[in-house]
């Protein structure tokens, strides 16, 4: 009654909020743990696991190509400037590599990822539950939670770190054209001066935060779509979330993975 | 061999104040087609979702085959949902899988060969009549195909009961009919027995064997098609105008 008496109208929207928030990280908790008893439990859902991988994976690279050559080909054009005006334009293949590997690279294949791959997961996963697939799945005895969730989230976790190793490459070759645009840089030197100023600790820790890129992009999607109780707006709701939310999850992962890796190199 | 198929008993269920169920027994026996009536929103959906632990009630008990739905761990629970077929309203096929693949779906994990598997999808997509739409996909079928191949789905593994919900739902009154007298030949065939979900009085007298009305959460009459048709009770007479 006292609590009642000194809370305003306003206070209780911010309580309900904070209700509502720490509501979903509980239930978003619960289906992680789900996840990982799902997914170590067999049977296996190989068959469908190499459908999701192709359909994630080789479906996703056209885009993902195209996206990191431009990539590659923009952050040459725009860093040369800044470069020749300290007389360092030769530091244009090194320094746009680095930029790549590390951090570009990942990021802007994740975010695009997150687009594209966590929006059509989001609206699938829910256009299943309107249209009662999943309680169909259900009622033949098939556990629905393992033919869709795990097999689209492990499908996630290991295809885009591919997509981002090919993203990276493809950029390279972008920038490689870029530093070609207005000067005359020969294939060779040009991947001379790449790797020789790439390391491992450049690589490896910008490899393996695309791991959890994906973990995170898929598992959101998947909640958010499997969990979605509106109707046919609810699709569209659960699509727009998953996108928001995993692309917020992207960045937060990257900024963990910056504050870990710094503490290693 | 016992003959009571599901026994339901004083089942309950709100949706938060919205009291859906209040109280409903029912029983159905082997081979019987029960069908069941009553207004939109009267639960009826929920009755048979609460049958095959699709909700889980606020009360009651749900005996299926002799064993209670919700004291059932999953792998039981899966094993007992194999003996029962369901048809959704809107026949829930899997949009990215083709006819086919649709029927083959419920048989996973029983590790049949590919030629038993071709020959059970094409007898039981002839007995609903779509042998020549094995090899479409949901999207290019029409709705009363895509009631038909749901209901060949849930034929594959030749359930002991099937559960329709709204069968004819959203079909012209001739492929409702032609839904109806699949649904009599399914139960003939099959010896299962079915509960339909319905407000189609068509489809009812089509395929039931005994009738229940649901009113305000609760089963306000059972009997025959005609003891209903002609029942003293205007409410109960309603229907069939």
């Amino acid at each position: 009654m006292v609590i009642k008496k000194i809370v305003g109208p306003s206070e209780r929207l911010y309580l309900s909020a904070l209700k509502g928030f720490f509501e979903e990280v509980a239930q978003l908790t619960l289906f992680t743990l789900r996840f990982f008893k799902q997914a170590l439990q067999p049977p296996y859902e190989f068959n469908e696991l190499l459908k999701q991988s192709y359909l994630i994976g080789y479906k996703s690279l056209p885009l993902i190509a195209i996206t990191g050559c431009i990539m590659g080909l923009v952050l040459t054009i725009q860093s040369r400037p800044t470069l020749a005006e300290f007389g360092a334009e030769s530091w244009l293949p090194a320094m746009v590599a680095v930029s790549i590997i590390r951090e570009i690279g990942p990021v802007i294949t994740a975010l695009i990822f997150a687009g594209k791959v966590g929006s059509g997961i989001g609206a699938e996963l829910a256009s299943m539950k309107v249209s009662e697939q999943i309680d169909a799945m259900e009622v033949s005895g098939i556990n629905p939670f393992k033919y869709i969730v795990v097999t689209r989230v492990v499908s996630a976790t290991f295809m885009l770190p591919v997509l981002v190793v090919m993203a990276d490459a493809i950029a390279l070759y972008g920038a490689y054209i870029g530093v070609n645009l207005k000067g005359e840089v020969s294939f060779h030197l040009f991947f001379l001066q790449v790797f020789e100023k790439l390391t491992f600790t450049d690589v490896f820790p910008a490899i393996i935060k695309t791991f959890f890129f994906g973990f995170a992009i898929a598992l959101i999607s998947c909640y958010k779509g499997y969990n979605s109780n509106k109707g046919t707006e609810g699709v569209g709701v659960a699509a727009n979330s998953a996108v928001v939310y995993g692309s917020l999850a992207v960045f937060i992962l990257d900024m963990a993975a910056v504050q870990i890796s710094s503490l290693f190199s | 061999m016992e003959t009571i198929v599901a026994d339901i008993t004083n089942l309950k269920k709100a949706f938060g104040s919205n009291h859906v169920l209040k109280g409903i027994d029912l029983k159905i026996e082997r081979g019987e087609n029960l069908v069941v009536l009553g207004k939109s929103g009267s639960g009826k959906s929920v009755l048979i979702k609460c049958l095959v632990g699709l909700i889980e009630p606020d009360e009651g008990k749900v005996i299926l085959f002799g064993k209670n739905v919700f004291e059932l761990n999953d792998e039981d629970l899966n094993a007992l949902r194999k003996k029962v077929g369901f048809l959704f309203q809107s026949a829930a096929l899997y949009d990215s899988m083709s006819v086919r693949e649709n029927l083959e779906f419920p048989l996973r994990g029983l590790k049949l060969k590919q030629k038993e598997l071709d020959e059970r999808v094409a007898s039981t997509l002839k007995s609903v009549g779509l042998e020549d739409a094995i090899d479409q996909m949901p999207c290019g079928l029409s709705g009363g195909m895509r009631k038909r191949v749901g209901l060949a789905r849930t034929l594959m593994l030749n359930p002991e009961i099937i559960l329709y919900d709204e069968p004819t739902t959203g079909l012209d009154p001739t492929t409702s009919k032609e839904i109806s007298r699949l649904i009599l030949d399914v139960q003939k065939k099959y010896s299962a027995a079915s509960i339909i979900i319905t407000h189609d009085v068509e489809c009812a007298r089509i395929t039931a064997n005994r009738m229940m009305i649901i009113k305000d959460g609760t089963a306000y009459c059972e009997g025959t098609f005609e003891e209903l048709e002609t029942s003293k009770d205007e409410w109960v007479r309603s229907f069939f105008k």
